[in-house]
């Protein structure tokens, strides 16, 4: 009973010149193609989302570029190197992430950035990847499900970074490095009624949470509850960003023809409410294609993960599989008003670069797990 | 142990496959859930949110308020707002932009960096608002265009206000200028109060009081048509104009001490010891602050930055002299306060002092020497020897502490202007860390006659003179006298900030000093006995000639000053306050290579205290 029958890749003589190639470059068909549509749809959104500057537009594709071109590294590298350098990057991230704080250029209130001599890194990136990879290097060697002693030290792995990102303050990154490794600690089997446990924990230590929180976060949390609290100010965000969707109808008001985007009334619009923009001018139509879309990224993710061969793979896929998941449901929930307003941009299709050399690199990281199996002998 | 390993691995893949479907529900559930929502907002509530999507066509847009007005302390306008023409472009509205360009550039004078400057707005810029391609245009520029107006659909010109200053180059050093906002400026100005203004106030009062100059804007309730025009205004809340600045500036005072310097370089500051107020703040040359508003072209701004003689460079604030004999009185005040000199025990001047192990003597500008002489005589005959001995009997460290925490040299004396610089009062330490060199005495000796390292702004020399006519008390010199509410015509005066007592130990210090400043101008023996002749009040002064090229040290008043090339020739300082028992006005002059502080500096010092004590005025604020 082995893995490898599972296998969805044929024999070597049975493949095209397109599947030798995919091969050759250790990547995955579907997954590939799925991010590149994803990735063309994301411009085309920008473009109708930043009053027709092609400027923009082209700084974009540029970027996607780029961290294609990390996608296209990170495939390469196996998976074992990953996991024996694993503690490694995120001990480097943690440093990092303490030096931001003490000596981070401030941009827009908050300490996030760290200048590098020519390249400003943004530590709480790294940790996007470095705590699922942590994570799944801690457990790779232990018998599964984690017992009792093994939840401190993974406590730690992930709250440490967690609680150093969200006082930068950068509430998004803190969740979405929460959930990647939430969702690894989970997938490694953590018992029900340890998850119960916490879930409890979190219920009690929740108001001492609000105390903690910066005045603009529980002010968000409470437009959220009831935007019309403050309808030109904090809860102008969701107020534009509903009426932009609302208007957009089922099939929308065609792509450059939305009143609420081109007239300025929504903020942010090629940003973090970009999908605002989409539902506006695509109606319920194009926002759920786009769902739809990363639906299948995330699936196909989750399938890699499940045909991994190795604990450490399994886990690490998962985790970036979720994370991904969770980007997604944040922002798109925030956009629409189910959820409060978190910084989270929407994958691949806001305009800004620091996030998309990351969600590349887990991409990267994805397709070595697809490809890399048949070298791990279970 | 491996037959366990094995049955582990196959619990954990099923298991891990059982989780991952959770999660994979998990994720499904909750993308549903927003497409629920979506189809809640976009099918179920769509007509609502339409309903929202139209009102939103009612859109506030910022009225920039009048910036303030700046006055001297007469009343005398110095910087106001004149209507300006400004030719304004639709984009939207031109059929052939190339075309209508060099249609307008036949009737107006469109140059190159206007036309750069429009295409980068019409890049950022929606093509319904109209865009800047002229400035500032002319009378017959504006009639020109308005006889063929009809040719130019989507051209107009719009009247603005734009800054002017009366006085120009008289008050340019003070006032500063308004400029185009940079886009440094632009990250730390509040958008809400700029995004309808392209000027801010870049230096002088205009920078220093940005804040209170600017006002803050209204808005206009505008109903817009589905493409964003302006359809009707719906309501309209008025701006707030900026204050009216009134300074303590007299131009009459400005002109005269701007006159007196001539052609020479250099720096008059005028104070009224009893509060702080500055009277007069000259730096020659200057220049035309009016070519900086709506954006001074490149050509002109380089020939200003390239002019040898610095039109831009404010002397008064940021030039920074050795300060010479006019050091003395304050050294004075040091020795008598730390009881290092008896102040009428008389010292042999024989004409050089010798230092141990340096066989080169320190010569006196007298050859010969002055004999015995005590303390005031030392001031009213500037003994360099004499004051080689306080230097010496002080030490670095205590001159250091008394010029720095007394008398506020090396330091801002914290007037309400930008960019002023510290100066040098220089130590060991000092030394050490900006020159990497250890003190010498030799460096101690030479302070005591203002050479050397010892740097001074000729405003913290004012504000040092005026000090010492008030006999310790100290203010912080400062432009801003009254604040004016431009609505309610209220003005509020703005309170002058006393400063410590300065320490003084010597039971009559302040009285020999003055005294010996006194006979400076009143005695024969006096360096600047020239100035008193026919003076209906007493002055008490100091002069100080300082030597700017290391060349020429050691060769104190041995050559003629004329037959010496300018740009070697001495700085000429002169320091004073008048009267002496009632000081109305305290002047530092600093002439750069003026040759002598007697002959050069003197002399303008007197203009500008005949003028302003002679020609008294008032000293009320007057409103326009």
């Amino acid at each position: 009973m082995t893995f490898s029958e599972l296998s969805f890749m044929p024999a070597r003589g049975e493949m095209t010149f397109g599947e030798r190639l995919l091969r050759r470059l250790n990547l995955d068909g579907p997954l590939l193609v799925a991010v590149l549509i994803l990735a063309l749809i994301g411009l085309a959104i920008l473009y109708g989302a930043s009053n027709q500057d092609a400027s923009m537009v082209y700084r974009q594709a540029m970027r996607l570029a780029l961290s294609f071109l990390v996608l296209l590294g990170v495939a390469q590298i196996s998976p074992q190197f990953l996991r024996l350098w694993s503690p490694w990057l995120f001990a480097l991230g943690l440093l990092l992430l303490l030096f931001t704080l003490h000596s981070g250029h401030i941009g827009r209130g908050a300490q996030r950035w760290l200048s590098l001599g020519i390249v400003r890194v943004q530590p709480s990136e790294i940790m996007k990847i470095a705590v699922p990879m942590m994570v799944a290097w801690f457990l790779h060697d232990r018998p599964l499900p984690p017992n009792w002693k093994l939840l401190l030290p993974l406590a730690a792995i992930v709250f440490v970074p967690v609680l150093l990102v969200a006082i930068e303050p950068d509430l998004g990154t803190a969740l979405l490095i929460l959930s990647a490794g939430a969702f690894g600690v989970f997938l490694a089997g953590l018992r029900w009624r340890v998850i119960l446990l916490l879930v409890v924990i979190l219920a009690v230590i929740a108001p001492l949470l609000w105390h903690f929180m910066h005045a603009y976060q529980r002010e968000r949390v409470l437009v959220f509850l009831n935007p019309q609290r403050d309808p030109l100010g904090a809860g102008y965000h969701i107020i534009q960003s509903q009426i932009a969707i609302g208007s957009g109808g089922l099939f929308g008001k065609g792509w450059l023809h939305g009143s609420q985007s081109q007239l300025d009334f929504l903020p942010e619009s090629s940003t973090d409410f970009i999908y605002a923009v989409l539902g506006e001018q695509f109606g319920l139509i194009g926002a759920i294609v786009l769902l739809a879309l990363y639906a299948f990224i995330i699936g196909r993710a989750l399938l890699i993960s499940l045909r991994a061969q190795d604990t450490y793979s399994r886990l690490l896929g998962g985790a970036l599989s979720m994370a991904l998941f969770t980007y997604v449901f944040i922002n798109s929930g925030m956009v629409s008003g189910i959820l409060p307003v978190v910084g989270v941009p929407l994958p691949l299709i806001s305009y800004g670069g620091s996030s998309l050399v990351t969600l590349m690199a887990g991409f990267g990281i994805l397709m070595s797990i697809h490809s890399h199996r048949k070298l791990v002998a279970s | 142990m491996s037959g366990i390993r094995i049955r582990n691995e196959w619990l954990e893949r099923h298991q891990f496959a059982t989780r991952i479907l959770i999660v994979a529900a998990i994720a499904v559930f909750l993308l549903l859930l927003v497409a629920a929502r979506m189809f809640y907002l976009q099918v179920v509530h769509h007509s609502y949110y339409v309903t929202l999507a139209e009102g939103n066509r009612l859109r506030s847009e910022p009225v920039t308020p009048p910036r303030g007005l700046i006055y001297d302390r007469n009343g005398v306008l110095l910087a106001g707002n004149r209507p300006s023409y400004e030719l304004d472009i639709i984009p939207e509205q031109v059929a052939d932009m190339q075309e209508t360009i060099a249609a307008l550039s036949k009737i107006v004078d469109i140059r190159p960096e206007d036309l750069k400057q429009f295409n980068e707005l019409v890049k950022t810029k929606k093509p319904f608002q109209p865009l800047p391609i002229r400035t500032n245009l002319s009378d017959a520029e504006v009639a020109r265009f308005a006889v063929d107006r009809q040719d130019f659909p989507g051209v107009d010109i719009r009247a603005t206000l734009a800054r002017y200053y009366p006085l120009g180059v008289l008050t340019a050093h003070v006032v500063g200028y308004t400029g185009i906002i940079s886009p440094d400026e632009l990250a730390t100005l509040d958008p809400a109060q700029y995004n309808n203004t392209s000027q801010v106030g870049k230096v002088g009062i205009e920078g220093a009081y940005e804040s209170l100059l600017h006002g803050s804007v209204g808005t206009r309730q505008v109903e817009t048509d589905a493409q964003g025009r302006v359809v009707r205004v719906v309501s309209y809340t008025p701006p707030v104009p900026g204050s009216n600045l009134y300074l303590s500036i007299d131009v009459h005072l400005q002109e005269v001490a701007q006159q007196a310097l001539g052609e020479y370089n250099g720096a008059v500051v005028a104070i009224d010891p009893r509060n702080g107020e500055v009277l007069a703040l000259v730096s020659t040359p200057s220049y035309d602050p009016n070519e900086f508003v709506g954006g001074i072209s490149p050509s002109e701004y380089a020939r200003l930055n390239n002019d040898p003689n610095q039109p831009l460079f404010d002397r008064a604030l940021r030039g920074q002299y050795p300060p010479g004999s006019t050091i003395k009185p304050f050294l004075a005040l040091a020795a008598l306060n730390y009881g290092v000199m008896n102040p009428f025990k008389d010292l042999m001047c024989p004409g050089y002092l010798y230092l141990p192990s340096n066989p080169n003597p320190y010569r006196d500008w007298k050859r010969g020497g002055h004999g015995e002489i005590d303390m005031p005589n030392a001031i009213t005959q500037s003994c360099d020897v004499y004051f080689y001995t306080v230097s010496l009997k002080l030490g670095i460290d205590r001159i250091h502490q008394y010029l720095t925490t007394q008398l506020g040299f090396g330091e801002p004396t914290g007037i309400d202007l930008m960019g002023e610089r510290d100066g040098v009062v220089p130590s060991p330490a000092w030394k050490r860390k900006t020159l990497h060199q250890p003190w010498y005495l030799g460096d101690l000796v030479i302070v005591g006659i203002g050479q050397g390292y010892l740097l001074v702004t000729p405003l913290q020399l004012a504000d040092g003179v005026a000090a010492i006519s008030m006999h310790g008390e100290r203010f912080v010199p400062h432009l801003l006298r009254a604040v004016g509410n431009p609505m309610s015509g209220i003005i509020h005066d703005v309170a002058p900030r006393a400063l410590p007592q300065v320490q003084e130990s010597y039971p009559n210090a302040w009285n020999i000093i003055v005294n010996a400043m006194k006979n400076v101008v009143a005695t024969w023996e006096g360096t600047a006995h020239g100035i008193g002749v026919g003076a209906r009040y007493s002055i008490g002064g100091k002069t100080g000639t300082a030597q700017v090229h290391r060349k020429r040290l050691g060769t104190f008043g041995e050559e003629d000053e004329s037959d010496i090339p300018k740009a070697l020739r001495d700085n000429a300082l002169f320091i004073a306050f008048a009267p002496v028992m009632d000081p109305r006005i305290a002047v530092a002059v600093v002439v750069e290579h003026g040759g002598g502080g007697a002959s050069t500096a003197a002399p303008i010092a007197r203009k500008v205290m005949d003028a302003y004590l002679l020609k008294q005025n008032t000293g009320k604020v007057v409103t326009p």
